[in-house]
């Protein structure tokens, strides 16, 4: 088969879902009228699916600096930091964003894929073992295989199955690196971190976790799962991504091993990428700012997820383990999925469709994720909508 | 093959039928995604299992040239005598 028979077969494969108009892997928002609120081939839509989840797109604080920074130091920096140097507001943000965790040392990324590339592909290499979650993001899986250590995978969330694989290892164990996630991306369950901690402090290996879900969301002051399981001092490296809570693009590590400084010269993720923008840098410090000092954005968006979470729950969907800003609903079959997303569009609502082999236990996913941004008035429309569907399934349940 | 390797084989075989859709026997010569049309999520899945059964670890990156249920076999065999 040829290089580009195969891209076509994948086009073919893709058909269904594709075919029309309205595909799912192809809406283009055209314009934003809000950070919840946008429209898409002319149509306004509340928006389900940005990940925006404290809101900030739209914030005038992170949107005045963001202008201010581009006036002053011009739209790109053109280049990657060790090449053609740091601006002062990259090494800035890095301070704020080892202040903000309570370590010394940080590293500011262009991405949070390639903070999870850069960090992985940089600690771990030939020899070296890395167990992670088998619902880790595929940033992470990439970093593994750039890494080229050895990759195993644990049982979601299981820390006796982690226990169980690290034994095998024997003498190997202590060179290993254990990689989890704060709040997993689909189906937006905590990791359980805890217990994680002790077993990586049984095996003296290391822990990194990817807190980009979580950051802003979990925490008293909004540091992520470290933070609120109250286990950050036995977290080596935890990763994450501006382009979440924090509303712009980059990523970031932060730890409080002096070895992370290193990172800089030997991550090529890290040496070969443009560094990010100034007016990037300018809106996340603001919003970073804007985490630390508001913690009410956080309890508003704990409030709608609570809302959205009972009210799919009371009407029977089979929903995410957990309430979390992240919910998915469970929709059974690859075109009940695609009927039900193309129904909720027509009501004039945005949610991700997520299908295997990208979804954890081949489920077919509504994947829907609430922000602080989102008006009671919004979540009704939306609850509305979920409950005119009656598929057999939930008639079943419901009855 | 040696009576261990044969052991393994049967043992892949029967821990391979729980996660493929087709009905009827499960051959040796048989391509684990082409034929048995395991995608990359029932392969991760399979690992685990394999793993557990046998008591050993293998890394994900071990398995590039494993194409077939005896190559499979034959990489567990190794794995399991190193």
């Amino acid at each position: 088969m040829s290089l580009l028979d195969r891209l076509q077969q994948f086009t073919q494969q893709h058909e269904t879902t594709d075919s029309d108009s309205m595909a799912p892997l192809g809406a283009v928002i055209e314009h934003l009228f809000s950070a919840t609120e946008g429209s898409i081939k002319g149509r306004r839509m509340i928006l389900v699916g940005t990940n925006n989840y404290l809101g900030l797109t739209f914030d005038n604080q992170c949107i005045n600096a963001n202008h201010q920074a581009t006036r002053t130091y011009g739209t790109g920096t053109t280049g990657s930091r060790l090449a053609n140097g740091s601006y002062a507001g990259h090494q800035d943000l890095e301070k704020e964003l080892a202040t903000f965790y309570g370590v010394d040392h940080s590293i500011v990324f262009s991405t949070g894929y390639t903070a999870n590339l850069g960090m992985i592909s940089a600690l771990v290499s030939h020899g070296d073992t890395i167990m992670l979650d088998e619902h880790c993001h595929a940033s992470i899986y990439d970093g593994c295989k750039l890494s080229g250590a050895d990759i195993i995978h644990f049982r979601h969330n299981n820390a006796e199955d982690l226990d169980k694989r690290l034994r095998r290892l024997g003498d190997n164990a202590s060179t290993t690196l254990i990689i989890v996630e704060g709040i997993y991306s689909m189906l937006g369950d905590r990791g359980n971190l805890k217990d994680i901690v002790i077993v990586k402090q049984k095996y003296d290996a290391l822990l990194m976790v990817d807190e980009a879900h979580s950051l802003g969301v979990l925490g008293e002051s909004g540091r992520g799962l470290a933070q609120e399981s109250d286990v950050e001092q036995h977290v080596d490296f935890i990763t994450g991504t501006f382009s979440k809570s924090l509303a712009g693009i980059g990523g970031f590590c932060v730890s409080q091993h002096p070895e992370l400084e290193v990172i800089r010269y030997t991550s090529r993720p890290y040496i070969f990428t443009a560094s990010p923008s100034p007016g990037t840098i300018a809106s996340t410090r603001a919003a970073l700012g804007i985490i630390s000092n508001t913690p009410k954005l956080r309890e508003q968006l704990w409030e709608n997820a609570n809302r959205l979470y009972s009210g799919l729950k009371s009407m029977g969907y089979d929903l995410s383990p957990e309430v979390s800003p992240v919910i998915a609903v469970n929709v059974g079959e690859r075109e009940d999925a695609l009927a039900m997303w193309k129904k909720l569009f027509d009501r004039g609502i945005y949610v991700n469709l997520v299908m295997p082999p990208a979804t954890p236990n081949r489920k077919c996913l509504l994947r829907c994720s609430v922000s602080a941004a989102h008006t009671s008035a919004q979540l009704e429309v939306v609850l509305d909508a979920f409950a005119s569907f009656q598929t057999p399934k939930l008639n079943k349940q419901l009855a | 093959m040696t009576n261990d390797a044969d052991a393994i084989l049967e043992d892949v075989i029967k821990l391979l039928s729980q996660f493929i859709k087709q009905d009827g026997e499960i051959t040796e010569s048989q391509h684990l995604m082409r034929d048995l049309e395991l995608d990359s999520v029932m392969v991760m899945e399979l690992m685990m299992e394999l793993e557990d059964h046998f008591d050993i670890s293998i890394p994900l990156n071990s398995l590039p040239d494993v194409n077939t249920v005896s190559d499979l076999a034959i990489e567990i065999s190794k794995l399991k005598n190193q």
